[in-house]
């Protein structure tokens, strides 16, 4: 009888949390079409876009690039030090380059963005949910999920793109540096293997994983902070959640979008 | 189709209740406001006040009843309809809600903004904190950098920047000192006498609801157990809004200590 019981409970746990499961999502994908649509449709509120490229672009500059300079050094060691198993030294700068900017760079940078930027947002909106402030915005006739949500979505749609381009270019500036100072590489010779073996489609890929890593960043952040939970411990748990999310969300979506560009 | 000879109530509830969870925080308000007149609620913490403006600016839907503005049924507008309605009221939120990343005056003249250029709404708003006892330099700073009273007076101002018809002030004069909050006191009585508005207002304080209130309502449990003019507030025969208006621990009211 208690076995049942026990049984009987475990099931209707996991039924409340798969219909939980089920209702988050599809609560999530009407935020989602709701806020891209408000992104085409006036009015525009180009202040804030303007105030979230900056904050969302310009300021994580800095982490982006570190992130990329020590990953494109550590890859130059590792590549080095796993080629000369069968003597192929010389693939370093082309598999260097390729890595970063095809893998790493987008996946990477769009973690620590999400870091960044995602709980900040989520930070900021939970707050303003929790103090009435959205509620305020829609008894002045502005819609919030247009004020607020539209122009984070479209800044970090287009700067996670951006970022990743110039964290490309210093994550292979890393390798460079690895291979010229401490794998005694010609820097000539360097320089031309990893332009030689550098394809478009290695670039574009990488560019394109970071305008959807930018989208889930900025829709976790915002879908988490709108629909927080009431005082400081709702603004905290929509912090967490919108970090969590976002980057399993990046590393599932990395893995659908690489097998769409480069699965056979 | 019966013809009223006098107008239809600019708000009218009527059975609303709303319940959150287990909570059933109004259960059967029905109450009116006449066009250009000034209703005050009172009752006890808790008791849904908040909620009910709420429900009437449309910020929470009530599970059931119906809300009427001007005679027509606007419980559940939505979308444009709803965008219509709220350009006509202003809200004070009870903690202000004041837009953090803003500067006061943008504060003051989100509206206004949205229709003037940048320099009127300025000036616009400039007045309007001269109205709450705020002196210019304020208009720059933004509003964590203000005290609790001050961005209070902030909200109020921004709630009447863009002078609307119907206004709902939930504790305007919370946290003012007694000069200040007279000074609010006068400030909405002249928005309701001399600009014609209608005006909600939650206090609990009863100097403020002497100064402007023509018709009061008493909310408790949530129905509301009294609606009356401000001059028979003190012989209601009500044991509820004897025991509020008196301030006593006991009564039907029940105090948990
Ligand atoms: N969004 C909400 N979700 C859940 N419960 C809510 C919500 N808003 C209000 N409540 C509950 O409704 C009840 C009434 O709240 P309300 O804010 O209207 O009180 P009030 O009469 O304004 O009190 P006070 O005078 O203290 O401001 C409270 O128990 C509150 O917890
Ligand atoms: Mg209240």
């Amino acid at each position: 009888m208690m076995v049942l019981g026990t049984l009987q409970r475990l099931v209707a746990a996991v039924g409340a949390a798969t219909l939980g499961l089920c209702a988050g999502a599809g609560r999530l994908a009407i935020f989602a079409a709701g806020s891209v649509s408000h992104v085409f449709r006036p009015p525009f509120y180009f202040g804030e876009f303007g105030r979230q490229l900056l904050r969302i672009g310009y300021f994580s500059l800095p982490v982006v690039g570190l992130t990329a300079l020590f990953t494109g050094a550590a890859l130059a060691l590792q590549i080095y030090a796993g080629g000369a198993r069968f003597n192929a030294e010389t693939v370093v700068p082309s598999i260097v380059a390729i890595g970063i900017t095809r893998e790493l760079g987008p996946v990477l940078g769009g973690l620590m963005v999400a870091g960044r930027v995602s709980a900040s947002v989520a930070a900021e909106i939970a707050t303003m949910r929790v103090t009435e402030q959205i509620d305020a915005l829609t008894t002045l006739s502005t819609n919030p999920q247009k004020y607020l949500v539209a122009p984070r979505l479209l800044a970090a749609t287009l700067a996670l793109p951006a970022l990743v381009a110039v964290g490309d270019a210093i994550g292979i500036l890393g390798g460079f540096l690895v291979g010229v100072g401490r794998l005694n590489f010609n820097e000539g010779a360097y320089m031309k293997n990893t332009l030689d073996f550098l394809e478009v489609g290695d670039v574009t890929s990488g560019l394109v994983k970071a305008a959807v890593f930018g989208f889930i960043i900025a829709l976790m952040g915002c879908y988490h902070g709108y629909f927080s939970g009431r005082g400081a411990q709702g603004v905290g748990r929509a912090t967490t959640n919108a970090v969590v999310s976002a980057s399993i969300m990046i590393l599932a979506a990395n893995y659908m979008l690489t097998d769409i560009f480069f699965g056979n | 189709m019966t013809e009223s000879p006098t107008p239809p109530p600019r708000i009218a509830l009527q059975n609303v209740a709303k319940r959150f969870g287990a909570n059933a925080v109004l259960r059967d308000v029905t109450l009116e406001v006449g066009r250009g007149r000034s209703l005050v609620i009172i009752g006890g913490s808790g008791t849904g006040k908040s909620v009910t403006l709420k429900c009437v600016i449309g910020l929470i839907e009530p599970d059931s009843g119906t809300i009427r503005l001007d005679g027509e049924d606007i419980t559940h507008a939505r979308g444009r309809r709803r965008d219509a309605l709220l350009n006509r009221f202003g809200m004070l939120f009870q903690g202000a809600a004041l837009f953090d990343s803003l500067p006061v005056w943008r504060n003051v003249a989100f509206r206004v903004l949205q229709t003037r250029p940048a320099k009127d709404a300025r000036e616009i708003a400039i007045e309007k904190l001269r109205r709450v006892g705020l002196t210019p330099d304020v208009a720059d700073r933004f509003p964590a950098e203000l005290s609790g009273g001050m961005q209070k007076r902030v909200g109020l101002a921004r709630a009447i920047a863009a002078e609307p018809e119907i206004i709902f002030f939930d504790e305007p004069t919370t946290g003012l000192d007694p000069i200040m909050a007279d000074v609010i006191n006068d400030l909405i009585r002249e928005i309701v006498s001399e600009m014609g508005a209608t005006a909600m207002t939650i206090t609990h304080d009863m100097t403020s609801v002497r100064r402007i209130a023509d018709d009061v309502a008493m909310l408790h449990d949530g129905v509301v157990q009294w609606l009356g003019p401000i001059a028979d507030l003190d012989n209601s025969a009500n044991p509820y809004v004897d025991q509020f208006i008196h301030g006593r621990a006991d009564g039907p009211i029940a105090a948990v200590r």
